[in-house]
């Protein structure tokens, strides 16, 4: 009879109530995912790891054969990146790559952040925390990786930072790009000029950006050289099934397993530390400095531009494709309802998905 | 984990020149890139333009 309540038991003794507490937090990662439809593909398989690994037994199952085989050597990441890849149409920067400056500004959240958590953080953890400000969950997963390896108490926190924030780019984005621009500016209109994209830009597009990357970020090459293979597939025109299977059942697919296998950080002895409420404050950080740092480079290009640019635009530069785009639409809309601007911030958005994955490169090679 | 015993001004300092550099080569290594979509789209378009000379050129020819 003592098998049957040798866990129960267990949930009271040393630590138990930590536990109790982790699969409250679970519970929240699931009500949000299915409630509030918060990045919900990720949410819920964390929520739900998030109460496995907290059972009050000593966890050596499924969950950690699957973080062994693919977090500790980035692998999920990666190639969660292929169908990233064949997901993004690049067309809107290739038709203007100008736009791809703000996609370099947006990453100053990332920079700032690492400097502001080195006061309290060695320099490799807090080079992993400022890559939350990547606004990109597969980065931030093999910086952190790369960086801490498996033993670190921190990769949790920043796992779920760097998820819960991409979810909530709607909500953290609109007050701090209002904060930084005047109505005045927020009106501007950026004519759309659509230019004809040659196939063969298109196909080359990928193969230069990965060479370009791998010769002067090289530690950036795996993750830019899958995300770059997945848009090469789809943008042959020979290898359809493959895009397809790559945007839908591949990236379905590793989704599912990064998610739970994501939560096998989430333990309590890992999660419940303070230091785990000043990785989400500085996570937090990061997207605001990431909005901030786009906002403000296209307010000096207006200085010395006759052609204005929105600045509203420049907040899109932060990663998360393509909702921050997609925001920065909306708040063009809610100005003047005749004024467009989503094909001009998907294409800062989609330079921020490359930008972010070099900051990410950069990071790694600076060897801290 | 006591998060104000690892509180180091110095390490503050000694970051600062990541985030520098950091800004800077994301700046320059963007640059590079949106140099090198110029090109493509310029070659492409004028190996384009030689392609339907060519194809016009052959069906005057025939």
């Amino acid at each position: 009879m003592e098998i049957l309540y040798e866990g129960v038991l267990a949930l009271f003794q040393n630590g138990g109530w930590q536990r109790v507490v982790m699969w409250l937090v679970g519970a929240l990662l699931i009500y949000l995912a299915i409630k509030k439809d918060m990045e919900p593909t990720l949410l819920l398989p964390m929520g739900f790891g998030a109460i496995i690994v907290n059972i009050p037994i000593v966890y050596e199952g499924a969950l950690s054969t699957l973080f062994s085989a693919g977090i500790s050597n980035e692998l999920f990441p990666l190639i969660l990146f292929i169908g990233i890849g064949a997901m993004i149409d690049f067309g809107p920067i290739l038709s203007n790559p100008k736009l791809m400056i703000f996609g370099a500004a947006a990453q100053f959240g990332i920079f700032f952040t690492f400097s502001l958590a080195s006061l309290f953080f060695e320099l490799p953890e807090a080079a992993s925390i400022g890559i939350i400000g990547a606004a990109d969950g597969p980065t931030a997963i093999v910086v952190a990786q790369k960086l801490l390896g498996n033993a670190s108490t921190i990769t949790g926190a920043i796992m779920v930072a760097a998820y819960s924030y991409m979810a909530l780019v709607p909500v953290i984005q609109p007050p701090i790009i209002k904060l930084l621009t005047t109505k005045k500016e927020r009106l501007i209109r950026m004519p759309y000029k659509a230019k004809n994209v040659s196939k063969t830009t298109r196909i080359l597009f990928p193969i230069i950006i990965t060479i370009i990357a791998g010769l002067v970020a090289p530690e950036s090459i795996d993750l830019l050289g899958f995300l770059m293979f997945g848009n090469l597939i789809r943008e042959c025109g020979v290898l359809n099934s493959l895009s397809e299977t790559a945007q839908k059942v591949l990236a379905n697919l590793i989704t599912i397993f990064l998610g739970i296998t994501v939560a096998t950080q989430m333990t309590a002895d890992k999660f419940l530390q303070p230091a785990t409420l000043l990785i989400l404050g500085l996570g937090l950080f990061a997207f605001i400095f990431d909005t901030a740092g786009g906002i403000i480079v296209a307010k000096i290009i207006n200085l010395f531009s006759k052609e204005k640019i929105n600045p509203m635009i420049g907040a899109a530069g932060i990663s998360a494709f393509p909702m921050s785009g997609r925001v920065v639409h909306k708040m063009g809309l809610e100005e003047d309802p005749s004024n467009f601007l989503l094909m001009h911030s998907i294409g800062v958005n989609v330079s921020g998905q490359i930008a972010s994955v070099i900051a990410g490169g950069l990071i790694l090679s600076f060897k801290l | 984990m006591n998060l104000f015993e690892k509180f180091s001004w110095d390490r503050f300092v000694s970051s600062l020149q990541y985030m520098w550099q950091g800004m800077l080569c994301i700046f320059v290594v963007m640059a590079v890139i949106i140099l090198s979509v110029y090109l493509i789209g310029y070659f492409s378009a004028k190996a384009e333009e030689r392609k339907k000379l060519a194809e016009e050129s052959e069906e005057n020819n025939n």
